[in-house]
């Protein structure tokens, strides 16, 4: 894997894409590069990472406005062609607005920020993102978001269930979300989305390395 | 070219659950108002825009609303139209 390079995408108010840069590079010896959201250009990129943080402020909604960024532009033909995007927490939200996956994500139940580790458990192996569990179906992930309640109708819901596009799912719903959705994946699979931080799990002296295999799972085809 | 000022309302679905709101009802109510049922936040975004009479405006507005102003899988929108 020499040449496989992950774009780590950077918006103005991104505050993960150091962390998700040094999981890549630090734990896993994988190749990335920043993007700034302002590129359009993907073609020396093998997968996405869309991290975490508060890109443009989440002025309006979270995600809203990036949605209109010339990368997330750029990322329909990089989807299209089965190459892998990742979005965790923030990035996650500019998925769901942007429309590569369904439903949207908003304030939580109560009103709290909650910055916690979460146990979850992995529902679909869909696009290999946790492969790794195959005897332990139980991981466990830090989450800090203030809007992270999954919300979907239930025309939604059902396509989610049926066509097996849930990765996630919250033991202890910590924020309302619906059916405990803490991650899905569109059909094809190469799209996941997160609320939980696999970057932030990537060592046992920060807490634990279950995030390790999902960021790992990147460089498959 | 005519301008007109829109106002245009954002608010959430009634099947989404608005916490901000309930948390504004629960402090209405130690304020000591009585007899509120329901309490929901939206949003109100003011918008001066120039174009060939009140059809091509709206169109312009109709897709602001579905593309930015609002998420119409959470929220809906409305809005009014003012020439100036």
């Amino acid at each position: 894997m020499d040449n496989f390079t992950v774009g780590v995408v950077v918006f103005p108010g991104s505050n993960c894409d150091r962390d998700v840069s040094w999981a890549l590079e630090g734990c896993l010896d994988i190749r990335t590069k920043y993007l700034w959201h302002e590129s359009s250009d993907l073609s020396d990129l093998d997968a996405i990472v869309l991290p975490g943080g508060f890109s443009y402020g989440d002025y309006l909604r979270c995600g809203a406005i990036a949605r209109f960024s010339p990368l997330i532009n750029a990322l329909d033909e990089f989807v299209k062609s089965g190459k892998r995007v990742l979005g965790i927490c923030n990035g996650f939200q500019i998925l769901t607005e942007s429309g590569f996956l369904p439903g949207a994500l908003v304030a939580n139940k109560y009103l709290n920020f909650i910055c916690d580790d979460v146990e979850l458990d992995i529902v679909s192996s869909k696009g290999g993102w946790f492969n790794n569990v195959d005897e332990k179906q139980t991981i466990k992930l830090p989450i800090a978001h203030g809007e992270g309640r999954y919300h979907c109708d239930s025309d939604t819901l059902k396509k989610l269930v049926d066509n097996e596009l849930i990765a996630l799912r919250y033991k202890n719903n910590p924020n309302g979300s619906s059916f405990d959705i803490a991650g899905i994946t569109n059909e094809k699979g190469n799209v996941l989305g997160l609320m939980p931080h696999p970057e932030r799990a990537c060592d046992e002296t920060i807490g634990g390395t279950d995030g390790l295999f999902t960021l790992k799972s990147l460089i498959l085809k | 070219m005519d301008q007109f000022a829109v106002k245009v309302y954002v608010r959430l679905r009634p099947s989404v659950l608005d916490p901000a709101g309930e948390a504004t009802k629960s402090a209405s109510i130690k304020l000591g108002a009585e007899g509120i049922k329901s309490l929901r936040i939206g949003k109100m975004i003011e918008v001066k825009i120039e174009g060939n009479g009140e059809n091509e405006v709206r169109e312009k507005i109709d897709l602001l609303c579905d593309r930015l102003f609002a998420n119409t899988v959470i929220e809906d929108y409305e809005y009014s139209l003012e020439k100036l």
